[in-house]
């Protein structure tokens, strides 16, 4: 069966005034029906962009310049916007990084929820649109779902909102949730209660996730592949339990040293030493050559492609093997 | 010389190179102000000078009309004046009463929004407050009142000669809170900055960080909000003079002429309410585009599109 | 909502204060009262006994205590001109001007509405950046130099419009309407439009700029996520949301035309308020003007808290919350 997701090539750019500058290139990464994976990187590092690249959502200088989004065979890069609006918020549900500013504040919940069925499922009477909403409240556990479908979002705390945002996504009964830092803006306590529930959700269901995050811990539990992005491009992949285990890409091996768990108890936290650099002033060759520990002369002059490393791992570095590189 | 270097790099400049609109404007602008501040010397004849007025030139219709000339290049008023040197002086105290009144205005508005919003506390409470209800008045309608009883107190004669600072006075003191609000949102915003908190941690009195290092950083709406304000005080004042509440006739800004014109219009005599009203509209016009691009350069929020 | 309420109309009250006591001043130091009642040729003796009669003796607060008593009974005092109670001259006067700001707010909402949130959905679209470019032009116009040019050029040169008064009036109890006949509509119609032709470019100007911003939150984002049809996207999740700022400026604005009747009136000669006021400004008619300002004040506050009130029946933080 074809998988239900391939990028491939991917390549995005943004129109600024000042001149145009390369977001993503090359990204590439693949999903199983009911696969979870997880897209990790630093701010900046093109994660989310390529997440919204799926849908075709870019916000506006941005836009795919090149490569394919195949999902059930079909190229969301390349299909017309009438056909991108049937799938969104139909077949791939999104959720955003901080729940209060992604609901209206000026429309009730229901309102929010249902229109989503009228869209998608015209054939629905308003009663059943209701009541699949309230299903759907049910299932994230949010109580007394009929008060809370006549309220406001500002009556709702931050994980209360995370939580009908989640609500929301499931209406479809999607293929594909793509979620955005579904955690990062809620306080620490919320955090793995809303991670637990949306992984216990995608099981259930069998859909598909790909969770965008800057924070390994969380994939590590959650996902059971890794695509880790640095400056644009995939710099590591393969299955969640090896690339933590036994990371190859310099990058992955001090975001994984970086973990507070990583170090012992009263020592120091270890840091990857710099920043990464910005769309704009990209070192030549490879772009983490300026903080890499191994750093090589031909760092600086050619981008590493993504190969099999040792481990079966997929990783973009010159460390690795050499007898592929002319491919 | 560094700080010319500094100016040329920045995007302030490198937008306005590639805005034609914005360039056009500033010339005109910069024209018309040394048009009026050289006025003495541009105009043809002196339009205060009794001596060189002829009750027998008036309403002479601009040279390019039928029975104009060209000793009166834009024709002559009811009052047998020049129209082109008595337009340049009206266009003269226009700009004078719009740039004093929103220098008034700056001033105070700044000073308020600056020591408000860095103190907070009652002090912020009561100006803030203040500031809701002047601005629940309509300031023009103030400006007319105030104007109207003025002139029914001290009579129309005086009322002509106290007329510029007045009408400064008037305009500047009901506009305030524009430059309040939006210079104390700034402060609001820097106080919390790190450098503000090291000036008052170092010990540094506090009119010292608030002039020394938080003003310099609302500099930049300052401006943004002073261009659209001379607009609106030039309309402002253009408005109490057409009410006859304004200039007086034999010292006449743009909105006075447009006003001692408008009787003429139905015998014909249009140049002496439309010439005026055509500077009037260029200048205002040329301040507001200026606005306009100063608006879109400090405040790329808009413009990501 | 009842704290906001009772913050808004605390506000109202305070302004209206303020406005009592400028009425009063102007009574104060306007025109003499006993002159204007008795004449010139009154010796001194009569003049001191009709102040004392008149209460004009007493300390201001006490003079004041009885002007906001009559004021609050519809007492305005006599105009001097019209030598009639003077909030009889202003109901007179009143619905002329009422219509003018109701045919102008009509035109203004009308086109304001379609033409901003077109230019911010299609801010490239050739149209926009011409409706942005006229509207520039627009608001730098002051208002009665657009009523003169259009006396010049629809009554004058080309005869179309008439250039002053109200047309054939129809009386509807004590109100005498110009919006039932075709000559009233004529005569409307060039005042309604000047004074608008400020305030619209302003709100087609505030509207895009408005939902522009509102275009860039995430909410709409999601909404788009979400594959809602751009319809529902552009007028259910982002209209309302533009709305909630440009009912708050709608309020402040409309003390601004309350201004500029007076210049589209004075222009027109439209026998309104606006009119009646520049008449009075002249012949020092102190009553006359203080009435007008404590009409105008009472109009504009309450006006003011009416806006408020939509605002927070629009806005649901406000409603339920109560917090602003």
């Amino acid at each position: 069966m074809a998988k239900l997701l391939e990028v491939r090539d991917l390549v995005i750019r943004f129109g600024l005034r000042t001149g145009e500058v390369t977001a993503t290139s090359g990204v590439s990464f693949s999903l199983d029906r009911g696969e979870r994976l997880g897209l990790v990187g630093e701010s900046g590092a093109g994660k989310s962009v390529t997440g919204f690249s799926i849908i075709n959502l870019i916000s506006k200088p941005g836009y795919i310049a090149s490569g394919e989004v195949n999902f059930n065979g079909e190229n969301l890069a390349r299909v017309s916007p009438e056909r991108m609006r049937q799938i969104r918020g139909n077949r791939i549900s999104m959720i955003f990084q901080d729940p209060m500013m992604t609901l209206n504040p000026v429309l009730t919940i229901g309102t929010q929820m249902t229109e989503v069925l009228h869209r998608h499922r015209p054939e629905l009477s308003r009663e059943q649109a209701r009541d699949i909403a309230l299903d759907k409240l049910r299932k994230v556990h949010i109580p007394s779902p009929e008060k809370r479908l006549e309220q406001y979002p500002h009556e709702f705390s931050g994980g209360m909102r995370q939580r009908i945002i989640i609500a929301i996504a499931l209406l479809t009964d999607p293929e594909l949730i793509i979620a955005d830092e579904p955690t990062t803006a809620l306080d620490v306590t919320i955090q793995a209660e809303i991670m637990d529930l949306l992984m216990e959700l995608c099981e259930k269901d069998g859909m598909g996730l790909i969770l965008i995050t800057h924070d390994l811990a969380v994939v590590s539990q959650v996902t059971q592949n890794i695509a880790v992005m640095y400056a644009g491009r995939i710099v590591e992949k393969g299955p969640t339990s090896r690339v933590i285990a036994q990371p190859q890409h310099p990058y992955t091996r001090g975001l994984i040293a970086a973990l507070p768990q990583s170090s012992r108890h009263g020592e120091r936290l270890n840091q990857i030493p710099g920043m990464m650099p910005t769309l704009k002033d990209m070192p030549p060759g490879c772009a983490f050559n300026p903080r890499c520990p191994h750093v090589m002369e031909i760092c600086h002059r050619q981008i590493p492609a993504l190969r099999p490393g040792s481990n079966g791992n997929m990783a973009a570095c010159h460390l690795y093997p050499e007898e592929n590189a002319h491919e | 010389m560094s700080r010319l270097q500094t100016f040329r790099d920045s995007y302030l400049w490198y937008s306005f190179r590639r805005d034609k609109v914005a360039i056009a404007s500033l010339v005109v602008l910069v024209l018309l102000v040394l048009m009026a501040v050289f006025a003495p010397l541009i105009a043809p004849y002196n339009p205060y000078d009794p001596e060189m007025i002829d009750i027998m030139n008036s309403e002479i219709p601009p040279a390019w009309e039928d029975g104009g000339t060209t000793a009166f290049l834009l024709g002559t008023d009811s009052q047998g004046r020049d129209m082109l040197s008595t337009m340049i002086y009206g266009m003269r105290i226009s700009i004078l009463i719009g740039i004093g009144a929103v220098a008034l205005q700056a001033v105070l508005g700044v000073l308020i929004g600056l020591f408000a919003g860095y103190h907070g506390g009652r002090l912020d409470a009561f100006f803030m407050r203040a500031a809701d209800v002047q601005l629940s008045f309509s300031y023009l309608m103030v400006a007319i009142f105030l104007s109207a009883i003025l002139q029914a107190v001290v009579g129309v004669a005086r009322f002509g000669e106290i007329a510029i600072p007045f009408l400064i006075l008037v305009i500047g003191f009901s506009q305030w809170p524009q430059y309040a609000r939006t210079v104390r949102a700034s402060v609001l915003a820097e106080r919390r900055k790190e450098y503000v908190e090291a000036a008052r941690v170092a010990g540094f009195p506090s009119h010292r960080i608030i002039l020394g290092q938080i003003f310099p950083n609302t500099l930049s709406p300052i401006l943004v909000l002073s261009t659209i304000q001379v607009a609106n005080a030039v309309m402002s004042e253009a408005a109490l003079s057409f009410l006859g509440l304004g200039m007086p006739i034999d010292r006449p800004s743009l909105g006075s002429l447009i006003n001692s014109g408008f009787e003429f219009i139905f015998s014909g005599a249009w140049w002496i309410t439309v010439l005026p009203g055509v500077l009037l509209v260029i200048l205002v016009l040329s301040i507001n585009l200026l606005g306009d691009f100063l608006r879109d350069v400090f405040n790329p929020k808009l413009y990501k599109g | 909502m009842i704290a906001f309420m009772i913050r808004r109309l605390a506000q109202a009250l305070i302004v209206i204060f303020i406005i009592s006591l400028i009425g009063f001043a102007i009574k104060q130091s306007v025109g003499d009262p006993v002159r204007e009642l008795t004449g010139i040729s009154v010796s001194a003796e009569e003049r001191q006994e009709f102040r004392e009669k008149l209460g004009l003796n007493d300390p201001w607060y006490v003079q004041y205590g009885r002007f906001l008593g009559h004021t609050l009974q519809g007492d305005l005092g006599t105009s001097f001109f019209y030598k009639r109670p003077a909030t009889e001259v202003i109901l007179e006067k009143a619905p002329a001007t009422l219509e003018l700001v109701f045919v102008s707010s009509l035109i203004i909402i009308l086109f304001s509405v379609p033409l901003g949130v077109f230019s911010a959905i299609r801010p490239d679209h050739f149209f926009s950046r011409l409706l942005m470019g006229g509207s520039i032009v627009g608001v730098s116009i002051p208002v009665f130099l657009t009523a003169i040019m259009m006396v010049y050029i629809f009554s004058i040169k080309l005869g179309w419009f008439p250039s002053y008064g109200r047309g054939e009036l129809v009386m509807l109890g004590g109100w005498g309407t110009g919006l039932l006949t075709v000559d009233g509509w004529m005569h409307i119609l060039m005042p309604s439009v000047a004074l608008s032709s400020i305030m619209l470019p302003l709100f087609i100007r505030l509207i895009r700029a408005e939902m522009m911003e509102v275009l860039e939150s995430e909410y709409i984002k999601y909404a788009w996520a979400k594959g809602l049809s751009s319809r529902r996207v552009w007028f259910v999740h982002a209209f309302k949301n533009t709305l909630l700022p440009v009912i708050t400026v709608g309020g402040v604005q409309l003390g601004v035309t309350i201004a500029f009747t007076i210049l589209t009136e004075t222009v027109f000669q439209w026998q309104g308020l606006g009119f009646m006021f520049m008449e009075a400004v002249e012949r020092s008619d102190a009553p006359l003007l203080v009435a007008y300002l404590m009409f105008v004040g009472v109009v504009m506050v309450g006006v003011n808290t009416i806006v408020d009130l939509i605002y927070g029946l629009v806005n649901p933080t406000i409603r339920i919350a109560g917090v602003k």
